[in-house]
């Protein structure tokens, strides 16, 4: 039965994928410009098979991993016999090969979507814009299927076939890093189809309310993802690395904190698409950018450009085809925009300076800011060096001094937007309603003065509270204006649960200001304070696991002479790779984490020393607690399937009246 | 069809991109014939003046220490040799620097090391050093601008470092680098 998904059949259905993709691009290509809706129509269809190749070349991949065919070079490079099943199939997305394999699934899935979504109903896709837009996605998963084939093809053979594979980097092999790059691609791949629309509207010159609502959409959806993926890929750093921090801005980790940005910006500027039809052009302009951000991250992490610590196997002659492809997608794309968007009708609703719009223009323009210097900081060291020959790098004192104080006034503008009415907004009533939060955040901005000893800090804290009681506040007040109270439309509880996770994130991160370490020398039974707790190392012995052994320290925590926790970290040493890993042992209780690590190991004679590291972290849980619920409140918003006639409507007659009086 | 403010405008992101396609082109043909390494750490300390550091203490017996004043007031170009008797390559070094002592001053400063290790280390090897200094915390090493051991500077008399190396130092970098600054240096002076 799994002899008909050998390694050979995964490959040819890629192959068949690529040609099926090739199809997609150029059948409703040609039925678009010969008017023939059977061709236009067979989009669909090519986009689902495409989908389905790609499916089981993926599951190709998945069998021989699980196999342990090591006959598969890919495989034989990165499993091993004794790793355990789980890491054996997620081992598979873990390398460059398998993981940009994993991105053309993924491209293929969102195409299968964008097929399949919008047959009836309200928002009903129109057939010509889906076969565009299926158009543009066929033609990027035809230049990212050929890079597989021709640079990383993840089903090349090995001979002669080792016996034994030799293993996969032991710092990926734990269940959060697992599942990060897929989460985290989807988020990348699925900012394409935002991309697409916008190539689709450009060459079909028009935008409208229901335009919007599907970019909307589907950059929520990718957002949503990309925020889990970003959380995790923190989270992992935290408790994986060991070194105490969730953020170190490293290049790769800005990738994708880049596109996040834009994202963000993107959904609030769509969304003023959709509902009043305004912005066309920057929201064009803002989906563009979004993908080509993501595109570039990949391009950078794996050409390696960037100066990172995330290493995949770095390749020019790989570089350069995804620059050509990145030129061809992000430069032709451009080039069409210059083109085309000027001759776009801007014939959007207007609007008051104080209004929804106008708080959602300033939301935009911050987001933007925000990404342009992240944007400057992670490329600043490699332009430097191309063109003056220096070599530098840029950190968080950079970062710290330039992203702070944009997020403040973001953060400040959060809490009145949501209360603002469209069109024009009156904003004594407001003012009134925002009492209670103002006075709420001054509170608690003094009180965090005194525990964080900080004055950006405490500020941040201060609006974090303002942005969570202003946006209870507004929803409560909305909530009764409602004729059934069981009824809360679900956009609303999404923007409520979105904007909530912000300022949990920022409070965390104002915690995490206030974190207190020690790097310690400790022999058996000797005590340390640190942070008002009491440490002590009991033991250290010795540890067996599947295809490591590991020293394992007992670190009784005590606070009063009570015992708060027995802490239990471990230096892992994995013989087939020659490598060490720290496990770092977290206990937490929701408002602080205590974190012990054990370091080396000195064995000076009869006496033995072990370097701990212990920190006391703040709210550190709430940094990743407040990205889930962000993103939560992204997937709750795709099932509020509502769209506003109105919007539509009033844009029809503008352009019916125009016409009527010339 | 006349340009306007819109076109100008939207042709900025073509601009940019193209800039940034530019640069990465650049950079990617660079990496593959080697101009352009992005691990690359430039040492800016060549031409310089060398840093102030507290004055080091010296190694009973084998020589004695030396603060930033005693190496400017130097006459002669002195060879600075940050080692360690835990570091491997250090160990490896030490023959060879042992057979340029007669040729070239070279001064030791202790990395990080217990001085009685350091001192066993260092008689073992026949003593290559004229001065040695301890920075057993690692303080002058950040001012030097040290990421590990061995590392070595060339400084002039009057304190300017001429040279800098951060590898254990071998026969070809002493006979086409260093030796010729030590000669340029003899004729000028006469």
């Amino acid at each position: 039965m799994l002899e008909m998904f050998g390694p050979e059949n995964g490959l040819f259905a890629l192959a068949l994928a690529t040609i099926l993709a090739f199809w997609q691009c150029v059948i409703p290509l040609w039925g678009l410009r010969s008017d023939r809706l059977r061709l236009i129509n067979m989009a669909s269809s090519l986009a689902i098979s495409q989908a389905l190749a790609l499916i089981y070349s993926f599951f190709c991949l998945i069998v021989a991993a699980a196999r342990d065919d090591f006959s598969v070079r890919n495989i034989a490079e990165n499993s091993a016999i004794s790793k355990p099943f789980l890491y054996k199939i997620t081992g598979v997305w873990g390398n460059h090969e398998g993981s940009i394999l994993l991105w053309i699934l993924i491209l293929g899935l969102c195409s299968m979507a964008v097929a399949l979504t919008g047959r009836r109903g309200k928002v009903k896709l129109p057939a010509t814009l889906r076969a565009r837009v299926l158009v543009v996605l066929g033609a990027i998963s035809v230049g990212f299927e050929f890079f597989c084939i021709l640079t990383s093809n993840p089903f090349a053979r090995l001979f002669p076939v080792p016996s034994d594979g030799m293993g996969m980097n032991p710092l990926l092999q734990d269940p959060g890093l697992a599942f990060h790059p897929p989460i985290l691609y989807t988020g990348y791949v699925g900012f394409a189809v935002p991309f697409a629309f916008a190539v689709a509207a450009l060459w079909e010159g028009r935008v409208n309310a229901l335009w919007g609502w599907w970019v909307r959409n589907w950059t929520v959806a990718a957002w949503a993802f990309l925020t889990c993926g970003i959380t995790m890929g923190s989270w992992w750093s935290y408790y994986i690395l060991g070194w105490g921090g969730y953020w170190f801005w490293d290049p790769v980790e800005n990738a994708s904190l880049i596109p996040w940005l834009s994202g963000t910006a993107l959904l609030h500027s769509a969304l003023v698409v959709e509902k009043r039809e305004s912005l066309k052009v920057w929201t064009i302009l803002l989906a563009l950018a979004c993908f080509s951000f993501s595109l570039s991250g990949t391009f950078l992490v794996r050409s390696g450009i960037l100066n990172s610590v995330h290493a995949f196997a770095n390749d020019p002659a790989r570089g350069i085809f995804i620059l050509s492809l990145l030129g061809i997608i992000t430069g032709g794309s451009m080039v069409l925009f210059a083109w085309r968007a000027p001759s776009l009708v801007a014939e959007g609703g207007l609007f008051a300076p104080i209004s929804r719009e106008g708080a959602l223009v300033v939301n935009n323009i911050l987001l933007c800011s925000l990404c342009a210097v992240v944007l400057t900081g992670t490329m600043y060291p490699p332009f430097m060096q191309l063109l003056f020959g220096q070599t530098l790098s840029v950190g968080k004192p950079f970062f710290d001094a330039t992203t702070i104080p944009l997020t403040i006034p973001l953060l400040l503008v959060m809490g009145f937007g949501v209360g603002l009415s469209w069109k024009h907004a009156k904003l004594a009533p407001l003012l009134r309603r925002l009492s209670v939060p103002c006075a709420l955040a001054i509170i608690s901005f003094i009180l965090s003065l005194f525990w964080l000893n900080s004055l950006l800090a405490s500020l941040c804290a201060g609006l974090a509270i303002w942005v969570i009681a202003a946006s209870l506040g507004d929803f409560w007040f909305r909530r009764k204006a409602l004729t059934s109270l069981w009824h809360i439309p679900r956009f609303m509880v999404a923007t409520l649960l979105a904007h909530c996770g912000v300022a949990i994130t920022i409070l965390g991160l104002c915690g995490m200001s206030a974190a207190q370490q020690t790097v310690v020398e400790a022999h058996k039974g000797e005590h340390f304070s640190l942070a008002g707790y009491d440490w002590k190392l009991q033991n250290v012995h010795t540890v067996d696991g599947k295809n490591y052994t590991a020293q394992q320290a007992d670190i009784i925590v005590s606070r009063h002479h009570h015992i708060v926790a027995v802490m239990h970290p471990e230096k892992r040493y994995f013989e087939q790779q020659n490598q060490s890993t720290m496990n770092v042992s977290i206990h937490t209780n929701f408002l602080r984490d205590l974190y012990a690590v054990l370091g080396d190991i000195h064995e000076d004679g009869a006496q033995t020393s072990y370097i701990l590291r212990l920190h006391d972290n703040p709210l550190a849980p709430w940094i990743w607690l407040g990205g889930l619920i962000m993103a939560l409140g992204g997937f709750i918003s795709l099932t509020h399937r509502r769209f506003h006639k109105g919007a539509a409507h009033a844009a029809q007659l503008r352009r019916a009246r125009r016409q009527a009086s010339p | 069809m006349a340009l306007t403010r819109r076109h100008l405008l939207t042709a900025l992101p073509v601009i940019g991109t193209a800039a940034l396609g530019v640069g990465f082109w650049e950079m990617l043909k660079g990496m593959k014939s080697g101009h352009f390494d992005p691990h690359a750490v430039d040492t800016p300390i060549i031409g310089r003046d060398l840093p102030d550091f507290p004055a080091l203490e010296g190694l009973t017996d084998l020589g004695e220490g030396f603060s930033s004043e005693t190496l400017r007031a130097q006459t002669k170009p002195v060879l600075v040799n940050f080692m360690a008797s835990w570091c491997v390559p250090c160990v490896l070094e030490m023959p060879f620097l042992k057979t340029v002592s007669s040729e070239a001053t070279i001064w030791g400063i202790v990395y990080k090391d217990k001085a009685e290790r350091a001192a066993a280390f260092i008689q073992r090897n026949g003593a290559p050093y004229q001065r040695i200094g301890q920075d057993p915390q690692g303080t002058a090493a950040i001012e030097w601008g040290v990421t590990g051991v061995p590392e070595s500077f060339l400084v002039m008399p009057g304190g300017k470092i001429v040279w800098h190396g951060s590898a254990a130092l071998d026969k070809d970098t002493f006979l086409y680098t260093i030796r010729p600054m030590l000669n340029q240096f003899k004729e000028k002076a006469g």
